[in-house]
């Protein structure tokens, strides 16, 4: 099935992965490989969720009762604001740019490594540097404006550590643009022979696209947060209308960097998916040109829309038209790639295990999400929805159930090439199922909440919201257990996991031709391309383990 | 209001329209994930990899017609209901964004954490709007600090508050009863407590509502005593010997400024003549003008422009 012939390796070479070039912490902090860079990042973004998952906990803790009763209401709106300003800057957009990104790009195309070894390395110091200075300015003092920064509270009326969380933020803008400029270069230039633009996996076009954004959208959010602290720190009048300034301004720069970042976040996840849900169906993606085509339409468009966070801002009523209609337009990319999913189930021969799971998921809570976004889209229940629980519950539904399942399903279909290792099926589908079912229970009510008129970021309410906000947060509960899970059961397959053939879904793409773990070079020979990806063909019965079954350890691995 | 989903009826005539859009886009876009998370069950139950489906001629090739026109399908005909829902919703913003020339204006002053009311009679509140079911009313509203943001759920309004400027809320109450006024623009620590009620009262209880309160002065008749006491009327009055623009029928009018350019004296356009009277310079004058910048509150540039709006019909009248 094949067209590529997979030179693949003897299981007595696996010692020769770049897992065993070297073991001492200088091999780690000091590697050039992208490999590596990219456990790098996964451990720290990992890190880096759970501190702002601890918010988020808290938060749905307080929520619980009208009366703000746990927290008083500075701690809740410290809290807010730290959950923000980790989860969008220091887990959502680097997650899967950096991790998975980092790891395949240079395997998808068939390259030894990214274009700038260096820069990648250099990357992840300033995402680290970034994560210090901020996290410790939440942590230490914290700061009260909530991730959006809004002007003139945040310049001249907060008291809180602004400068210092702002400062980790550009910090960590700089790792965004190494690491896209990075990956733009590295497509570019570095693709195996045959290996033409339209025989790229969806993958490697979903964080090109990205990647554009974050050379062009990154540098603005530099330039606005650079501009706040001009005014927190010289009174210079700039966004504040007592010295002279214009508070919309800010909004303008801000969401001009930030309606591109979400999809920034939300790319990578589809072009995750769209690998997965390929592989596990067996058949070729459905319409691969205009799922590529609708990759780059969004990145596009994406740059257009900023203004339909303002509709009740007091922008003109003309100004709110234009970018509801473009709204709409980058809506119909969006809507084609869900089409296109399902249309490649028909007739596949469909596998159902954990990295399936979490594709499916993501589907289906990234279709509610974007369909909850023609609502928000819709300027006169805009002006009822914005600012209410409606708006948490549709990006919580973009960015945690799209994102963040497509991570996950991503972390377990890659697990056993970047580990070698293979977890618990069993263990990782009852995770999928419980993040699923809790994610759902968490946000639906949400959705409720604000047609019902509940404001965002209140530490209390009145109380006829009580019982959808008990349902939330009895969701959340389930929801921290599911995300707890996949560490344990992944961690423990790296010490008693069964060893992971070099293809063990049997799945098209160059990552899959070398063996699991990849050597420092990543191939021995570079492959040569001669067809288009995807060369799945579904057969009744048939196995998904079929070149697996090569191997007798592997056998016995699956359930 | 029900225990397990505490929606408020629709209380204004504008808000039924946002239910009745509200309603169809559920409608559309519940059809539309019911369809298609039924396609995926469907799909996963037939073609799992161990069933005995036909899984010949699946349409994978991009280049096959039958694709083609599926994926045009689908392109077209989503574009279409999504710009029909954009008319729709924008000719229903727009509206939103009209108030009728006879709405009774009232005056918001939004500070951290509280909203000040005043009425045109002179009558003030905090946290507290009460008005007539039925009629009209318009809201000129401004910040003294951050940005604020006023919404009422019953009336499906909303709309942020800034400082340096105005913006305006309208809406006619159709149902009596007291509702939600909420803070939806974070404003900081107490932004949870930015929170009031809407009174909306028959017609002659809200006139006796007006009739109990203290007497006190007009809005407008507060405006003139301060164009006195600031030194407004030395220059701008009747008697006046600098030359000055004369405020008689200013209020929405259009003025010719010394740029060349031409603007509508708005509640904006006076405001800033008060506060920076270097920017809009009438044609014709000298700016000689100095800047009451930190002298006056916003209550206070309130009161002067209700009484310049005063001055648009004949001199001292309410409005």
């Amino acid at each position: 099935m094949n067209t590529i012939a997979a030179p693949l390796l003897p299981p007595s070479e696996r010692a020769d992965s770049y897992l065993s070039a070297g073991y001492s912490v200088r091999s780690w902090l000091l590697t050039h490989d992208h490999k590596r860079i990219a456990i790098l990042f996964a451990v720290s973004i990992t890190l880096l969720f759970f501190v702002g998952g601890t918010a988020a906990a808290l938060i749905r803790l307080e929520l619980l009762t009208p009366a703000g009763d746990l927290f008083s209401a500075e701690t809740y709106n410290k809290l807010f604001t730290l959950h923000g300003v980790i989860m969008v800057w220091f887990f959502l957009i680097p997650s899967i740019p950096a991790t998975l990104g980092n790891f395949l790009i240079p395997l998808m195309i068939g390259a030894r490594d990214l274009a700038f070894p260096r820069l990648n390395l250099l990357s992840w110091y300033l995402y680290i540097a970034g994560a210090v200075v901020t996290l410790g300015a939440l942590i230490a003092g914290g700061v009260d404006t909530g991730w959006t920064f809004y002007t003139p509270f945040s310049t001249l009326f907060s008291n809180t550590y602004v400068i210092a969380a702002v400062t980790g933020v550009f910090i960590v803008g700089f790792s965004s643009i190494l690491t896209g400029l990075n990956i733009i270069v590295t497509v570019h230039e570095l693709r195996a022979p045959g290996m033409t633009w339209f025989r790229l996996p969806l993958f490697v076009w979903a964080i090109y696209a990205t990647s554009v954004i974050l050379v062009l959208a990154t540098p603005v959010l530099a330039m606005t947060l650079s501009l706040m602290a001009f005014e927190r720190i010289f009174r210079i009048g700039i966004f504040d209308p007592q010295l002279g300034g214009d508070p919309l301004l800010f909004q303008h720069l801000f969401w001009f960097y930030s309606h591109p970042a979400v999809y920034i976040m939300v790319l990578p996840g589809m072009g995750v998916v769209s690998e997965i849900i390929t592989c596990f169906a067996r058949k070729r993606i459905f319409g691969y040109r205009m799922m590529a085509y609708a990759i780059l339409a969004i990145a596009v468009i994406g740059f257009l829309v900023w203004g339909h966070h303002m509709f009740v801002s007091g922008q003109s009523v003309y100004a709110g038209m234009v970018f509801s209609v473009l709204s709409y337009l980058v809506a119909i990319p969006s809507a084609i790639k869900v089409f296109n999913w399902t249309a490649t189930l028909y007739k596949g021969s469909i596998h159902f295990e954990a990295p399936m799971l979490y594709t499916l998921g993501f589907v289906g809570l990234f279709m509610l999400g974007g369909l909850s976004g023609l609502f928000v889209a819709a300027l006169a229940l805009d002006v009822h929805l914005t600012d209410t629980y409606f708006v948490i519950a549709h990006f919580h539904y973009i960015m945690v159930g799209g994102t963040v399942l497509a991570y996950l399903g991503g972390i377990h279909y890659w697990w056993p090439k970047i580990t070698g290792r293979l977890y618990s099926d069993a263990w990782a589908r009852f995770a999928a199922i419980l993040i699923f079912a809790g994610f759902n229970l968490t946000f639906f009510p949400q959705y409720l909440l604000g047609v019902a008129g509940m404001p965002r970021r209140y530490h209390e309410y009145p109380p006829e919201f009580q019982v959808l906000h008990v349902l939330s947060s009895a969701g959340a509960s389930v929801l921290a257990l599911g995300f707890l899970l996949p560490p344990i059961y992944l961690l423990w397959s790296l010490r008693r996991g069964e060893h992971a053939t070099a293809n063990p879904w049997n799945a098209s793409g160059l990552e899959w031709r070398t063996s699991s773990p990849p050597p420092e070079e990543n191939f021995k020979e570079i492959p040569v391309v001669t067809g288009p990806p995807y060369d799945y063909s579904p057969r009744e019965g048939d196995s998904m383990f079929g070149d697996a079954m090569d191997e007798s350890e592997a056998s016995t691995s699956r359930p | 209001m029900s225990a397990l989903f505490p929606w408020t009826p629709a209380a204004s005539p504008l808000a039924g329209k946002v239910d009745v859009l509200l309603g169809a886009l559920t409608a559309l876009t519940g059809v539309v994930a019911v369809t298609i998370i039924a396609l995926i069950i469907v799909f996963c139950l037939r073609y799992r990899h161990n069933t005995k489906a036909d899984r010949t001629r699946a349409p994978a090739d991009q280049r096959h017609r039958a694709t083609r026109r599926i994926e045009l399908a689908w392109t077209i005909i989503p574009l279409l209901l999504f710009l029909g829902v954009f008319v729709w919703a924008a000719d229903l913003y727009y509206q939103q964004h009209a108030p009728p020339p006879d709405a009774q204006q009232v005056f918001i002053v939004a500070k951290q954490w509280m909203w000040k009311v005043q009425h045109a009679d002179g009558r003030r509140e905090i946290d507290q709007l009460h008005v007539p079911r039925g009629y009209p009313i318009k809201l000129v509203m401004t910040s003294q600090d951050v940005i604020h943001s006023f919404f009422v759920p019953a009336f499906r309004a909303k709309q942020d508050v800034l400082p340096g400027r105005y913006t305006t809320l309208w809406f006619t109450a159709e149902r009596a009863g007291r509702f939600h006024l909420f803070c939806t623009e974070y404003c900081g620590t107490d932004h949870a407590r930015m929170i009031g009620e809407i009174v909306v009262m028959e017609p002659e209880e809200y006139t006796r509502w007006l009739a109990s309160g203290p007497a006190q002065q007009t809005l407008a008749a507060r405006g003139e005593r301060l164009f006195r006491t600031l030194g407004c009327s030395g220059c701008h009055g009747a008697s006046a010997t600098v030359h000055a623009p004369p405020l008689e029928s200013l209020y929405g009018r259009p003025v010719a400024l010394a740029t060349g350019r031409t603007v509508i004296a708005d509640e904006l356009y006076i405001r800033d003549s008060i506060l920076i009277p270097t920017k809009d310079v009438a044609a014709g004058y000298s700016p000689i003008m100095p800047s009451f910048a930190g002298q006056v509150s916003e209550e206070q540039i309130l009161a002067l422009i209700a009484y310049i709006e005063s001055l648009r019909d004949s001199r001292g009248s309410q409005p």
